[in-house]
């Protein structure tokens, strides 16, 4: 099963409870700032993401959206 | 092609959270919201916001909601559902909320057995106002007002909120949970979505206990947070169902009936 992650970089806030919830390591913490002066977290380019949504389902601010193909 | 299976609830406003990185009010907000959209209540349902750091929750949620006086939503939801009982009345309240100054109108409108739920968010200190010792705090956990530890001698012991209301007749569904990991959202939200159906059969009192990560107040990051909850938090707070009277009113209105 494959899918992608979108990630609203304005809306995260650095928590990581994404990273924590991701099984297969698919997200990664970023240099980049955002407009509220946090580092939005961003998808690691050569993991495969399942779309298992775990990581949508514990980020508290909504800002992931989860595609499967 | 690939089709979306996850995006934000309709009734989710746009608005960017006011809270702390990693606190647990969001994922409880999302949580309310996913709810009362799959349960197609957004029209009839009415929201209490609590004082504390959820006092803003009518900026997130898209339905009716009504401020109360600190502590007091249980007794405004009662009254609103005895005026308008097809609304579906939820108050979402802290635990300095409905543990500390509003003990009473929680504990009484759980004995009159009013048909509404709570949503009961324990983050075991007062998030707002900087972290001081709340009823819920453990013992031995640092606060600001307790810097050396919560003593038992001179603070006493945390309220057990679900403990203490299934105890009572009026009760039909009591739950804790925690949204510290992803299979303990998916519980709280079926937790959540059974208050609320408990609500809309007309069963009775429903409350749904979440503990939450507080890592602004705890002094620890998101993720220390969570594993906190999980190694000491839920040894004093244990997760389950203390109380599920659903079925058993449900059969002796179909006798009655």
């Amino acid at each position: 099963m494959k899918g992608y992650i979108e990630i609203n970089k304005e809306l995260c806030k650095e928590c990581h409870l994404c990273i924590y919830a991701c099984p297969k390591g698919c997200i990664t913490p970023a240099k980049e700032y955002n407009s509220r002066g946090y580092h939005p977290v961003c998808t690691a380019e050569k993991k495969e993401c399942s779309g298992c949504a775990l990581c949508a389902v514990m980020c508290p601010e909504v800002a992931i959206e989860v595609y499967r193909e | 092609m690939a089709k979306k299976v996850f995006s934000r609830p309709k009734c989710l406003k746009e608005a960017i959270f006011h809270y702390c990185p990693g606190c647990g009010h969001s994922i409880a907000h999302r949580l309310v919201a996913e709810v009362i959209d799959e349960l197609g209540i957004r029209g009839t349902a009415i929201g209490i916001p609590p004082a504390g750091c959820a006092v803003l929750a009518y900026n997130y949620l898209d339905v009716d909601m009504i401020e109360a006086q600190h502590g007091r939503g249980p007794a405004m939801a009662s009254g609103i559902k005895r005026m308008l009982p097809d609304g579906i009345v939820f108050s979402y309240q802290g635990d300095g909320d409905l543990a500390a100054i509003g003990i009473a109108e929680s504990f009484h409108s759980a004995n009159r057995g009013e048909n509404i739920t709570i949503i009961f968010i324990n983050n075991a200190v007062y998030g707002m106002t900087g972290g001081q010792m709340a009823p819920t705090t453990i013992l031995e956990q640092k606060t600001t007002t307790t810097p050396g530890g919560r003593n038992k001698t001179s603070e006493g012991y945390p309220v057990k909120v679900c403990e203490l209301l299934s105890s009572l007749d009026g009760t039909t569904y009591i739950e804790r949970c925690a949204v510290n990991s992803p299979a303990g959202v998916n519980k709280t939200k079926k937790a959540i979505k059974k208050a609320f159906q408990c609500q809309i059969d007309g069963l009775g009192f429903s409350l749904v206990e979440i503990l939450s990560p507080c890592p602004t107040n705890w002094k620890m990051t998101p993720i220390d947070s969570c594993k906190w909850i999980d190694t000491t938090m839920s040894k004093v707070f244990p997760l389950g169902v203390f109380k599920d009277n659903t079925t058993a009113v449900k059969k002796s209105r179909e006798a009655a009936s």
